[in-house]
């Protein structure tokens, strides 16, 4: 069917694209390749809570980071939380960004975690969006009745 | 690295069906949901538990409980536990799980996401069965299957 065809060369173009530029790397892959017939949502539920669980620890960070005497170690114990989840997932340059947020903790800067925090917030936003249109191909293809593509 | 005894082992799958049973303790939520799905997809039954008390408290392990409590024990082939979790690490809770004379022998794998040499020899002179590193892939937990399999 030429609809399913075109969806899936466009879903292939799109992910292609998330790999090449960083935003997400092999664990993504891990990932889809545990979404099965017994479990067709997998891979959405997933995301669905690091979506609900990073937009928590974001407002966690920015509380923290306003208290008049910061916890550094509370804002470290979040990142660490924030780093690990987006691992699990396969979002490397939220990833990435958390881990330089990381050393601002251990330094106790506070000024160099606060400009860690906006650049967590706005690679984690990005990916989100990513991740959202990719989700609605797959659920496009599904809906025209075809097979979302095998990338390995 | 083995540690426990293969009479042990046999006596608690004689108990169980063919899958293994295995408590898998983290506090990060997606990394929960990913390490049940693994194991699941390994045929394995999976009870997960948010951090290191609840665990306990599963095993009927905790200080609170006494040993008559009804516990889950004798049901569980194998420990899963994240190291960094707040309250109770998974060293420490791999440490009161070694003291346990009833499940002392469960193999318990350590998972990290920092490569610390020191943090590794720290759990396996404790008796841990094997550390890993996160994420975990398919290929990880079926090999760890494997071994508690034999």
């Amino acid at each position: 069917m030429e609809i399913v065809a075109k969806l899936q060369k466009q879903f292939m173009e799109f992910i292609s694209a998330l790999y090449r530029e960083g935003f997400l790397d092999d664990q993504f892959l891990q990932l889809q390749k545990l979404q099965d017939e017994s479990n067709p949502d997998f891979v959405f539920e997933v995301v669905s809570l690091f979506f609900e669980d990073s937009e928590k620890l974001i407002n966690n960070l920015a509380a923290a980071l306003q208290q008049p005497v910061v916890d550094f170690k509370q804002v470290d114990s979040h990142v660490h939380q924030f780093k690990g989840s987006s691992s699990s997932i396969g979002a490397q340059r939220v990833k990435n960004a958390c881990m330089a947020f990381k050393s601002f903790c251990e330094e106790k800067k506070i000024e160099g975690c606060m400009q860690c925090l906006q650049h967590v917030k706005h690679e984690y936003f990005l990916v989100k969006n990513k991740l959202e249109t990719l989700l609605r191909l797959e659920q496009q293809i599904l809906a025209a009745g075809g097979r979302i593509p095998d990338l390995s | 690295m083995e540690t426990f005894a293969s009479s042990s082992i046999s006596r608690r799958m004689g108990a169980s069906s063919d899958e293994p049973h295995v408590l898998a303790v983290d506090d990060n939520l997606v990394d929960r949901k990913l390490v049940e799905k693994l194991l699941k997809r390994s045929s394995c039954k999976v009870t997960t538990a948010e951090d290191g008390l609840r665990a306990l408290e599963y095993l009927g392990l905790a200080s609170h409980q006494d040993g008559s409590t009804n516990s889950n024990c004798s049901k569980v082939n194998m420990i899963i536990t994240d190291y960094c979790m707040p309250g109770m690490t998974g060293y420490e809770l791999l440490k009161k799980i070694k003291e346990s004379s009833i499940m002392k022998d469960v193999p318990v794998v350590i998972v990290s996401s920092e490569n610390i040499p020191t943090r590794i020899n720290q759990c396996m002179e404790e008796g841990a069965q094997v550390f890993m590193l996160k994420p975990l892939k398919h290929s990880d937990v079926e090999r760890l299957r494997c071994q508690i399999m034999q």
